[in-house]
């Protein structure tokens, strides 16, 4: 499904632009949860989130006639949603705190993994169990704002390093250094959690040697 | 070159993602086959980030897509009437 938006992505933009505005739906449909997420990454609300995506999907619409086609589609929205999220941001904390996009990663903080010996045991059942979804959500929406933004756009919508350097206005290798330390913040939130687990069986992934 | 522990975090993320060069890949996958605790790290991440890929975890809003389309809908609408009507 990706991939064939992906080909028919050229032909469908050329053929909105030449009037036929009832396929925006359709251009937009592959990426309408990626919006949603890249929303929620900035402003943490779902309600926010929402009315951000609807702000970003209509701009996009908008000016759809100032894409290029340089990047990606999906990657052109994920800008704008990046922006819209931004702005609803500093909307809400107000001209006195206009920080967000100054903070950078210090080298304070502890982004060593924590060292466990038996996870391989932990059952694969355990990756089905809903608390441990709803430990990891939380433990993202509580990562350092720079940190999480990263790691929703790599990890769970999938962008490539570049696609995520350009959406967000960094360096391709700033999008590795905040992504290994969200990965490292989360691996060690979540192994106490997952240490309780009982019953030994194999782990999900067994190790390829 | 004989790596320790923490180099190897260092290079966990990167290592996961297939971006360290063959060299490197092969210092680690040494130091993994002798080393539980690095093995066991490089596990629960790679659990983690297939949890994370799960569109379980990060769900939308129930009745998301039919607002944002409606919404959708009255905008092309609405950018209908400028264009093709008087």
């Amino acid at each position: 499904m990706k991939q064939e938006a992906g080909t028919n992505e050229a032909g469908l933009i050329a053929r909105i632009l030449a009037g036929e505005k009832e396929l925006f739906h359709e251009l937009i449909r592959p990426c309408e949860r990626m919006v949603y997420l890249t929303l929620f990454a900035i402003v943490k609300n779902e309600a926010e989130a929402e009315d951000g995506a609807q702000e970003t999907v209509i701009s996009a619409y908008r000016h759809l006639a100032s894409f290029r086609g340089e990047a990606k589609f999906s990657t052109w929205l994920t800008t704008i949603a990046i922006n819209e999220g931004r702005k609803r941001l500093r909307k809400a904390k107000g001209a006195a705190e206009d920080s967000i996009e100054e903070q950078t990663e210090g080298h304070e903080g502890d982004f060593t993994p924590a060292p466990l010996t038996d996870w391989r045991e932990i059952p694969l059942e355990a990756l089905e169990r809903k608390e441990l979804r709803e430990a990891l959500r939380v433990a993202v929406a509580e990562l350092p704002d720079i940190y999480r933004q990263v790691f929703i756009l790599r990890d769970v919508e999938e962008l490539n390093g570049e696609e995520t350097a350009q959406a967000l206005g960094i360096t391709t290798s700033t999008v590795k250094v905040r992504l290994h330390r969200a990965r490292m913040m989360l691996q060690k939130r979540l192994v106490p959690f997952l240490k309780t687990t009982a019953p030994a069986r194999r782990g999900f992934f067994g190790r390829a040697l | 070159m004989k790596l320790d522990c923490k180099h190897v975090w260092e290079h966990i993320s990167e290592y996961i993602d297939g971006s360290v060069d063959a060299k490197l890949r092969e210092d680690i996958e040494r130091h993994l086959e002798h080393c539980e605790i690095c093995s066991a790290i490089l596990d629960s991440t790679r659990n983690i980030l297939v949890l994370t890929a799960d569109d379980r975890t990060f769900e939308l809003p129930v009745g998301y897509s039919e607002r944002l389309h409606e919404r959708l809908a009255k905008e092309l609408e609405s950018s209908g009437q400028d264009s093709e009507k008087k």
